[in-house]
């Protein structure tokens, strides 16, 4: 079966990002699964740019590992990724920008990239379409389906920019035949027939915001969440529904938490720096009981930190941020399909049990791009908050305390409904009650009530890859999912006892589950990437568990390998690690 | 019209006996009253401090959230539900302190509400340090040598920002501020009215007797027209021996609202039926 990593490197603003992306839509129309990785500057303009992306015929976990075709724009390119390149793997390279030298163990063609698109197309910038000529021609990928592309990516442009782009790509599929070639990818059609969407982790997760009935999204710019309010900005319109980018994050927050409190299902997105300004205004949620759903695109901190590169360093932040006992819901999304499901729970979760829903995603997940079947919304039913019927509306307590903690909601407007929202401690009516010490232990104890339910249904959604009662165990949360399942398969495949829960709601957690799983093991290994390990952390908080942490902290998601490499190490230590019988090697 | 009962809250207010917040409560009371407006239809914001504690003690629905906070939050209730009537209170130091970021995009935006600010000069909550609009050398608990900084004006960055109702009201005068008030609500846009609203305990500086001497009512002046930016700006650096209030600036502009195509249909988006979106039609540009 097909299966093949492409990466392009070269300066950022040059046209690498625009090769990849265009490579990556043809090979999925053209039928593969595909899974991307995107590396980029922090600057606007230069700085050393990367994207990778993966085909295959089949179901991707990730990015992948070594590359088996790499197109070098200049020398710097080709230095910092020619590691990387497996052998026999294929460099193509930009021969008017430098010489790569010979290099023993991967095949280079040097192409004149910028020449021939000076020479024979007339236009310099023309240089990657060039390339992505030069690709089609060598691997044997659908060219109409590139044409079709360039008609729809240049069609606004005028019909001269379209042929020039038209010509471009021919002058590198002529360029490609007079390659000798050494290697042997080939990908033709892909096996896939029906349509897939393809998708980043932001637009996947901004479409199922749409699809849970928000109509109101409030925020500020920040890398790497901007595209989720430019998503929306542009579509919410379409529905009824739209964008307001306010001043600064706090403004954001405290936008979603009065047009929540109006009525209406809104949501902020943001990154670490942001999402350290909300937790006031997230606390006050909890307080006064509001529905709201927060995305935290994670990026490396702490501070500005490292804002266009990967980790998943904010768990802290987002299940213990502000002062106070102040229980909210944090989940994480899994991977680019799971981002639409994902967060249609989240705002589910918002409204069943009125206080703020922190949703976990990362730049890793963000901003990469996979194949996903169309989405289908009705598979999970939309939730609207309780509001108060009949006779509780003729004495309204809007924190009236019931068997479940939940409280009827009334909405601005509704006749004999009237009730403050408070932030300071209040009554069941909603009536400050600052110096009632019995009053808020009730009331701290209704807020955390809800935790039971919530608790009940984070148990219903944690997926287990591998054994389900394993050897070693492996405990991960996030964008690390697909990366894990695939060493679980590796593991299994070598013959060791392995298996992966993945909870999605990690505050509170999934005891019962998480308790049944680590059940019969002889190790747990828990991947994040971050320093300090900080689900580990909030897991020894509940376990007398000798957990090994396994923490990848270079802005950089983790590979297959190298938990693989963790899986074999630990199964070295653990006595009968190697289920002997079940190895078909 | 309704009755001024209707406005009562449940909660007696906790303020000081001669506190000038009690005149602003009255007057809000008195002008939703002659306005007739529901109370189930009023939304009262307000951030942290003496003053904002007012959404407790009037008859409406009510969000009492975060020091300096009030509105963003305010602002995303009117953007939710466009046909409450909304009002932002708080003080000098809530909304002119820790909130001024917010208060200067609030009045770009034209969102239609209105803003009262309770301004005694000082911050009571906390018993009393310097807040942005103590005026400069002035001792406080913060300042033992006098202010350093100049006094902020309130009147004079509403203007600059882009508000579009901006007046000055004193509790000493609750019919004349019920009427600000009114004007205020009536107003479709932002709207701004800084109250003159003495602290009995903390600031013996800014007393009502201090405001009586000083303060002239700008309509009575027959040359003073509030279309005049000019003018308005000329006017709210007035201070010393007398101090204007009144209306010193109103102008029509379309607001938030009317500039945003999803409410054009004048029915408020938490009112909109949420249609299943035709998220078929979404997804067609990415296959």
């Amino acid at each position: 079966m097909v299966d093949y990593v492409f990466r392009v490197g070269g300066e950022g603003g040059e046209g690498v990002i625009s090769t990849g992306e265009m490579l990556t839509l043809a090979l999925a129309r053209a039928g593969f699964e595909i899974y991307t990785f995107r590396t980029y500057p922090a600057e606007i303009k230069g700085g050393h740019a990367s994207y990778q992306v993966r085909a295959s015929g089949n179901l991707l976990l990730s990015q992948g590992a070594a590359v088996d075709v790499l197109v070098a724009f200049n020398e710097e390119a080709y230095q910092k990724h020619i590691k990387d390149v497996r052998p026999g793997g294929v460099v193509i390279y930009d021969s008017d920008s430098f010489s790569a030298a010979a290099h023993d163990s991967t095949i280079c063609y040097s192409v004149p990239l910028t020449s021939l698109a000076t020479e024979k197309v007339g236009i310099k910038l023309t240089k990657n379409i060039v390339a992505l000529g030069v690709l089609a021609g060598l691997f044997d990928l659908p060219v109409a389906t590139f044409e079709e592309l360039l008609k729809d990516r240049f069609g606004r442009k005028g019909e001269t920019v379209v042929q020039k782009n038209l010509l471009a790509l021919r002058v590198g599929i002529e360029h490609a035949k007079q390659i000798k070639r050494r290697d042997a990818i080939r990908l033709g059609a892909g096996p896939r027939k029906t349509k897939e969407l393809v998708l980043s982790g932001n637009e996947s997760l901004a479409l199922g915001a749409i699809a849970a009935g928000c109509r109101f999204y409030a925020g500020y710019p920040i890398t790497p969440a901007t595209d989720i309010m430019e998503f929306l900005a542009r579509e919410l319109p379409k529905i009824g529904g739209y964008v307001i980018q306010t001043e600064d994050e706090i403004a954001a927050i405290g936008a979603v938490l009065g047009a929540s409190f109006a009525g209406k299902k809104a949501m902020t997105a943001t990154s670490g720096p942001g999402f350290s300004l909300m937790t006031e205004m997230m606390g006050l949620a909890v307080a006064a009981e509001i529905p709201a759903v927060i995305v935290d695109v994670q990026r490396v901190g702490p501070s500005t930190g490292m804002p266009t590169k990967t980790e998943q360093g904010d768990l802290y932040l987002a299940c213990y941020g502000g002062h106070g006992n102040c229980p909210r819901i944090v989940m994480a999304l899994n991977n680019v399909e799971d981002c639409f499901y994902g967060i249609m729970q989240a705002f589910n979760l918002a409204e069943q049990f009125q206080m703020p829903v922190v949703v976990l995603s990362d730049q890793y997940l963000g901003h990469r791009k996979a194949t996903v079947p169309v989405p289908d919304p009705s598979r999970v039913p939309v939730v609207e908050r309780r509001k108060p019927q009949g006779k509780e509306m003729a004495d309204y307590k809007r924190y009236r305390f019931t068997p479940d903690h939940i409280s009827p909601m009334s909405i601005p407007g509704m006749e004999g409904g009237g009730y403050i929202a408070e932030g300071l401690e209040h009554d069941e009516r909603g009536y400050p009650a600052a110096s009632d010490h019995e009053n808020h232990l009730r009331l701290t104890q209704k807020r955390y009530g809800k935790f039971v339910e919530v608790e009940a249904i984070a148990n219903d959604l944690v997926r287990i890859h591998g054994e389900p009662h394993p050897e070693i165990g492996i405990i991960g949360w996030g964008s690390t999912e697909g990366v894990i399942r695939e060493a679980v398969q590796m593991a299994q495949a070598k013959g060791y006892s392995v298996g992966a829960i993945h909870p999605k709601i990690l505050y509170p957690q999934p005891l019962a589950k998480l308790r049944e799983f680590m059940q019969g093991t002889k190790a747990v290994i828990i991947p994040e990437v971050n320093f300090t390990g900080q689900f580990a952390t909030l897991l020894r908080k509940r376990f007398a568990y000798d957990f090994i942490q396994l923490n990848k902290c270079i802005g950089l998601p983790f590979t297959p390998k190298e938990i693989f490499d963790k899986i074999e190490e630990v199964a070295a230590h653990v006595h009968g690690g190697r289920r002997v019988h079940a190895a078909k090697l | 019209m309704a009755q001024v009962k209707e406005y009562i809250g449940k909660i007696k207010p906790d303020w000081c006996p001669g506190c000038g917040d009690f005149g602003v409560l009255n007057s809000l009371q008195r002008a939703l009253a002659e306005l007739d407006i529901a109370p189930h239809n009023v939304l009262v914001v307000s951030g942290i401090g003496c003053s904002s504690n007012l959404p407790g003690f009037i008859h409406s629905y009510g969000f009492h959230g975060l020091h300096g906070r009030s509105l963003p939050v305010a602002s995303g209730a009117k953007l939710g539900n466009h046909a409450l009537t909304v009002i932002a209170t708080g003080g000098d130091g809530d909304g002119y302190g820790i909130g001024v970021g917010h208060f200067v995009h609030t009045c770009r935006r034209n969102i239609d509400m209105t803003y009262i600010v309770m301004d005694n000069q000082i911050y009571g909550l906390t018993t009393g340090q310097a807040s942005p609009t103590t005026e400069k050398d002035v001792r406080t608990k913060s300042t033992p040598e006098g202010t350093i900084e100049l006094a902020l004006n309130p009147v004079a960055l509403a203007l600059s920002c882009g508000a579009t109702y901006v007046a000055r009201g004193f509790s000493g005068d609750n019919l004349h501020l019920a009427q600000l008030m009114k004007g205020a609500i009536e107003h479709k846009g932002f709207a701004l009215v800084d109250v003159f609203s003495p602290c009995v305990t903390y600031n013996k500086r800014n007393t009502y007797p201090w405001f009586r001497e000083r303060v002239y009512k700008l309509e009575d002046d027959q040359q003073y027209d509030p279309a005049d930016f000019r003018l308005a700006m000329e006017k709210a650096f007035e201070w010393g021996a007398r101090i204007p209030i009144g209306l010193f600036y109103k102008v029509e502009r379309p607001t938030y609202e009317d500039e945003e195509p999803a409410l054009r249909s004048g029915i408020p988006l938490a009112k909109q039926p949420l249609e299943r979106a035709d998220l078929a039609a979404l997804m067609e540009d990415f296959i």
